[in-house]
């Protein structure tokens, strides 16, 4: 199955930089339609008003965390199938495997380079 | 036996006796150097049948109160209360002014790169791809400002929490080290007049703006 290119992608983290660096590397990928969110709270509200087709997350966020984000988009019967990829400077293996116990999908350490990006994207959504 | 008892019994000396009435007649709490000035009187005015073991521990309780009594002067010599005033805060506000100034110009740099990165249609396909690619290391690069920020949150939170403990040990030690201020002043490390010019960088709120500095070379002509 071919990916969505103009999908909804929601990224967060609660460094503006950050978010503008991941906005600009999607672009770069062919993905334009590209909102952001500051802490999962705020992230888990647009879910609710919008359709996406992937989250991109922060794990270090206040006040509401990537993981507990995750949690809860999991926990919600109409976001639980929803792709999540973390993207954090969290790097301890306890971090990676609570991260996926919650189910995310895939996880960037940070920092993350374009071509790292790229294959995790495709190893979520299929190649694009 | 000895003629330790409470102050107003007849058999206490009565210089000691004084002491006490004079500690006991005080709106606050005594003092430890109070405490320990009267205990130390009090071993001094011991006499009886005190057993040879008796003495060895009043001894080494009163080696013991000047032992604290030295080190409490050491730490108030040590301005504890300046460390959450001034050194701590200080610290502080130099770290957020790191992360502020990385940010600002983290986004002029990705600014710049967003604007290289549309002129792209508009050069050659071969040029295109190698400018693209070199704007693409740039964001790569520019994650750093979130790493060092992250960092540099994690200093400010250790730098919180020993604050909050020397705080702690200032309202433990109570008025004497504002006492051992007044008794002590401090004095100021000599500096050359060029050492005294070192300031900088200012801290965004004191720095000052080129057009001030612009009109004030322009008040001298």
């Amino acid at each position: 199955m071919s990916v969505d290119m103009n999908m909804n992608i929601l990224i967060v983290d609660d460094y503006k930089t950050m978010l503008r660096i991941i906005r600009n590397l999607l672009k770069q990928l062919g993905f334009n339609n590209v909102d952001e969110a500051t802490d999962g709270s705020m992230a888990l509200q647009k879910l609710r008003d919008k359709d996406y087709g992937l989250v991109i997350s922060d794990w270090n966020m206040e006040p509401m965390t990537g993981i507990q984000l995750l949690r809860e988009v999991r926990a919600d019967s109409k976001l639980k199938n929803l792709p999540f990829i973390m993207i954090t400077a969290e790097s301890k293996t306890e971090n990676v495997v609570a991260a996926k116990e919650a189910g995310v999908n895939n996880y960037i350490v940070k920092p993350f380079n374009a071509a790292t990006l790229k294959t995790k994207l495709s190893s979520v959504l299929g190649n694009f | 036996m000895s003629k330790i008892g409470r102050s107003g019994d007849p058999g206490m000396p009565p210089e000691l006796n004084a002491r006490l009435c004079e500690l006991q007649g005080k709106s606050r709490s005594p003092s430890r150097e109070d405490v320990a000035e009267v205990v130390g009187e009090m071993l001094h005015s011991l006499e009886g049948d005190l057993s040879e073991i008796n003495l060895k521990v009043y001894a080494e309780l009163e080696g013991l109160a000047k032992y604290i009594l030295s080190a409490k002067r050491e730490i108030a010599a040590l301005r504890p209360d300046d460390i959450t005033s001034e050194h701590l805060p200080k610290a502080t506000d130099e770290l957020d002014a790191i992360v502020g100034s990385t940010e600002e110009a983290t986004n002029g740099i990705l600014q710049a790169m967003e604007l290289l990165e549309s002129l792209t249609d508009k050069m050659p396909a071969e040029v295109a791809e190698q400018v693209t690619n070199a704007v693409t290391q740039v964001y790569e690069s520019c994650n750093f400002q979130d790493i060092t920020g992250q960092r540099i949150t994690k200093v400010v939170k250790t730098l919180k929490h020993i604050e909050e403990r020397v705080e702690k040990l200032v309202a433990a030690f109570g008025d004497e080290i504002q006492r051992y201020r007044e008794s002590q002043p401090r004095e100021e490390p000599q500096k050359s007049s060029d050492e005294r010019l070192l300031n900088g960088p200012q801290l965004p709120d004191d720095a000052g703006k080129q057009a001030d500095i612009d009109a004030l070379l322009a008040s001298f002509d």
